[in-house]
């Protein structure tokens, strides 16, 4: 329609509009996430009096607004979609999950393609990471279907907030300075070129800790798969804090990298029953759809906006399963 | 910062000098693409069909406020629905025929790394194909069914 870079007045009006719905989207979450306690406190008489496809319905609503804001933070939708439908609707935990790792690989496959076009995502610094984080996804998944519920939200509240933690006390994030790729990183070929469309820059960039990031995405796959959710909550940090990919590859790697990573973990779940068809279906739609449009305002946002973004999603989330594990 | 001139860019197998893409990581879009439109597809006809009732579940859909605040092995023993790739005998039912989508969506990763296999092998990347390989076997792994977890 206008070519890869559109005039300066279309480029500003798209960034308004951008704006506008990512604060709109952010607001209904935070809305969601903090009336929820009172919500979920009479969600029992709710369930009772509200007919069956209502909550199906408010399910598809509420997952399309996460589908949006979750590409943006480069998180899989599911750190939000699990403790926020976990405590709001009357579905049991065991089908939250499965629906979530469903979602979080369904809006990873939805905003793939986008991704990988653009340059955003990179192919080669992916696989080897999220070849340690399925394998150790599919063993995460295996136990945290075997553990105790409130002991699942406990390690991840835990863990989100400790991200949290990490990302607000960093200096500077948006380009990191990486002054020598290690070894491993040349031999894998994990660096790369992208063209910055809201600068207008083509950003070189290269990677360096890689077995460090192997390490770090271990761990990461264990919990994913443990907790039913995405892992773009850990990725994007160790992507960007740890390994020095800029902070657009990095949610844009780590949103990509979710429909592998979660590929492994979803079929434990699907394979063990948890799965519920009016969980999941509505979900995977609603975030499918919301993760395209996403994809479209990514290109278009400022860095700075996107890691805001993410650390506040990070944190509400973070707070609510800590306060699920208590009892709260 | 370093700018690539076009011609250097195109020496260098990149598809895209202008978003400096590889041809596989294209290939692996248009994949993944087409895969998950096809998935979205079938996904949302079965859901159609399973919530008008055209074709009926095994839960009638009125009944599923009952079973979805279950535990998962509870509502198994109440549903007598089996674990593994049990769900394939029950797809004649609207409830497990949305299973077929879903199942088609965790699958297009694999045909994803297959895609890009003989990418690897053109160029002689060993190390690059082992990983696709590898890959390809670990998710194999973790849609048999034969790894077994729970309460």
């Amino acid at each position: 329609m206008c070519g890869p870079f559109p005039p300066p007045e279309l480029e500003r009006g798209e960034t308004v509009v951008a704006r506008r719905l990512i604060g709109l989207a952010a607001i209904l979450v935070i809305l969601i996430t903090w009336a929820e306690p009172a919500l979920a406190e009479h969600a029992p008489q709710m369930a009772s009096t509200m007919p069956w496809w209502a909550w199906p319905l408010m399910l598809f609503v509420v997952s399309f607004g996460l589908g949006i804001v979750a590409v943006l933070g480069g998180v899989g939708g599911g750190v939000l979609f699990v403790p926020i439908v976990g405590g709001f609707f009357p579905f049991h935990l065991d089908f939250v999950r499965g629906a979530g790792l469903l979602v979080a690989l369904a809006g990873a496959l939805a905003a793939g393609p986008g991704l990988l076009r653009s340059g955003m995502a990179n192919l080669r610094l992916a696989m080897p990471l999220a070849l340690i984080a399925s394998a150790s996804a599919i063993a995460g998944a295996m136990i945290g279907l075997a553990l105790p519920t409130n002991l699942v939200q406990l390690a991840l509240g835990t863990t989100i907030l400790g991200i949290v933690g990490l990302m607000l006390v960093a200096r500077k994030s948006e380009y990191p300075h990486v002054a020598q790729a290690d070894s491993l990183s040349v031999a894998l070929r994990m660096n790369g070129i992208y063209h910055e469309a809201y600068s207008g820059r083509d950003i070189d960039w290269q990677v360096h800790r890689t077995p460090q990031g192997l390490a770090m995405f271990t761990v990461i796959g264990l919990m994913a798969g443990m907790f039913g959710l995405g892992a773009g909550w850990a990725n994007v940090p160790v992507l960007n804090l740890l390994m020095g990919a800029p902070l657009k590859v990095s949610v844009a790697t780590s949103k990509f990298m979710l429909s592998i990573v979660d590929t492994a973990a979803a079929w434990v779940y699907l394979n063990q029953g948890a799965v519920l068809a009016m969980v999941a279906v509505p979900s995977i739609i609603g975030i499918m759809l919301g993760s395209v449009i996403g994809v479209r305002l990514l290109k278009r946002t400022n860095a700075s906006v996107v890691r805001k973004v993410v650390i506040g999603m990070l944190l509400l989330a973070g707070s609510r399963a800590l306060l699920k594990g208590f009892g709260i | 910062m370093e700018i690539k001139t076009v011609e250097v860019v195109e020496a260098a197998g990149i598809s895209n000098p202008i978003e400096y893409v590889t041809p596989e990581q294209m290939a692996y879009a248009t994949v993944l693409d087409y895969g998950m439109k096809a998935g979205l597809a079938i996904l949302v006809t079965s859901f159609v069909l399973y919530l008008m009732g055209i074709v009926q579940p095994l839960v009638p859909v009125s009944d599923l406020p009952n079973y979805w605040s279950m535990p998962v092995s509870q509502y198994l023993k109440a549903t007598g629905v089996g674990t593994g790739w049990s769900w394939v005998s029950l797809v004649k039912h609207g409830d497990f025929l949305n299973f077929i989508g879903i199942a088609f969506l965790s699958a297009v990763t694999v045909v994803c790394y297959l895609r890009i296999l003989p990418f690897q092998m053109k160029n002689k990347d060993v190390l690059l194909g082992s990983i696709v390989l590898i890959e390809v076997l670990v998710l194999a792994l973790g849609a048999s069914g034969v790894l077994s977890a729970g309460h």
